[in-house]
């Protein structure tokens, strides 16, 4: 084995090359469409104006495009996003994702994974968002089991308002009371 | 598996004020990988993405930035040493007097360079190599401490094949007398900081033309 690469602070000048790539639907995406949207906060409460937020999440048959030969997928499930430098907010466009196996051969409740970075950040913090109207799949979530239940609420995106589409918020708490659960694995 | 976190930095660096409030206080939990964590978008990213090597001239002025024209190449590479072929690095960095281009960077009075935009991208090869041609970064200072300057650097992203091998970080220069003074290269573990270091390579220098730098980047996951 050799030692991996450092990680260093993404810094506040990051959007001079990793801009938006936040809208991940399109004409030939099958699937629900949704939005995601929300704010990263700091210890004292206040948003985070320069962070970075990025999303790896499954089809709505619960595949990665990996799976499907990188070059054929219609739906890449990556998405990257700036949040608002004067609002905080950042958003995403994509589809609900279906569910994917865990390795007990179960389905996980739908799931996005998120990557967060910032200035002051010297690592990215991975979390994952889950939906706050599967509460049944939820329960039975072989990842969200291994949360305590009082924490797990961090995790949940719920339904902010309907649109076209259900617009679902999910902050991320980097410190503080209701510090956002973030994992290792 | 979890991963061995005692390479990277700390979250909390105090000497690094901006950690201070933007760091975790709960511990990590750990979970076991499944196929989304098993999985990561960087073949896909990679596939949809072409090359933007030469940061001398990609300002598409017609006009050659100013500066120290170096080359930097190295490989990406796993954790077993194995190559990561096709692999896209995005980089972002100050141009010869340590200026950025971003619209926040207004308080430095340096030059800018019309002929430099400072942004660019690159894909390693069926050997993991990458190969890139840029201006050699200027220091520049930043309001974290009195009198406090970052040594000349240049930032880079990489997306792995899994989620876990997200990296962002910045490559330094041999010899550089700042690197001993700056927070954010001194948070990482004494150990690994070398890491991050480029070291000249008079093999990759080419005559009449640019000096050469030779890193490898090695990814988990
Ligand atoms: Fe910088």
């Amino acid at each position: 084995m050799i030692g991996p690469t450092p990680s260093q602070t993404v810094g506040p000048y990051f959007t001079m090359k990793l801009s938006n790539n936040n809208v991940l639907i399109g004409p030939a995406v099958e699937g629900e469409p949704i939005r995601i949207e929300g704010r990263v906060f700091d210890g004292d409460g206040a948003f985070v104006e320069d962070a970075l937020v990025e999303i790896w999440q499954a089809d709505a048959a619960g595949e990665y495009a990996v799976s499907a030969g990188a070059g054929t997928a219609k739906f890449t499930g990556f998405g990257r996003a700036e949040s608002d430098p004067t609002t905080g907010t950042y958003w995403f466009e994509t589809i609900k994702p279906g569910r994917v196996p865990d390795p007990e051969g179960e389905l996980q409740a739908p799931h996005v994974s998120v990557i967060v970075q910032a200035r002051g950040m010297l690592r990215p913090v991975f979390t994952r968002l889950y939906f706050s109207d599967e509460m049944e799949a939820n329960d039975a979530d072989l990842i969200l089991r291994m949360v305590p239940p009082e924490r797990r609420s961090t995790l949940l995106a719920s339904v902010a308002r309907v649109e076209d589409r259900k617009v679902y918020q999910f902050d991320v708490r980097l410190q503080g009371d209701e510090e956002t659960v973030f994992f290792d694995f | 598996m979890t991963t061995d976190l005692s390479d990277h930095p700390p979250f909390r660096y105090p000497d690094y004020r901006s950690t201070i409030k933007r760091s975790p206080d709960m511990k990590m939990i750990e979970i076991i990988r499944t196929l989304t964590e098993e999985t990561g978008p960087g073949p896909i990213v990679a596939d949809l993405s072409s090359e933007d090597a030469d940061l001398t001239t990609n300002a598409g002025t017609g006009a050659a930035a100013i500066g120290e024209r170096i080359i930097v190449t190295g490989k990406v590479l796993d954790t077993y040493g194995g190559p990561l072929p096709k692999t896209l690095i995005e980089i972002w960095q100050a141009n010869a007097s340590g200026r950025y281009t971003h619209w926040r960077e207004t308080e430095f009075p340096a030059p800018l360079d019309p002929n430099f935009l400072g942004a660019g991208q690159c894909l390693t090869d069926d050997e993991g190599i990458y190969r890139f041609t840029t201006i050699k970064p200027g220091p520049y200072p930043w309001g974290n401490h009195a009198n406090a300057w970052r040594p000349s650097h240049i930032h880079l992203s990489l997306l792995g094949p899994r989620v876990r091998s997200r990296l962002v970080t910045q490559m330094y220069f041999e010899g550089d007398p700042l690197l001993a003074l700056d927070p954010i290269f001194n948070a990482v573990p004494e150990h690994s900081r070398s890491r991050m270091v480029a070291r000249y390579d008079h093999q990759v220098t080419v005559p009449n033309w640019a000096l050469g730098w030779r890193w490898d980047i090695v990814l988990e996951g």
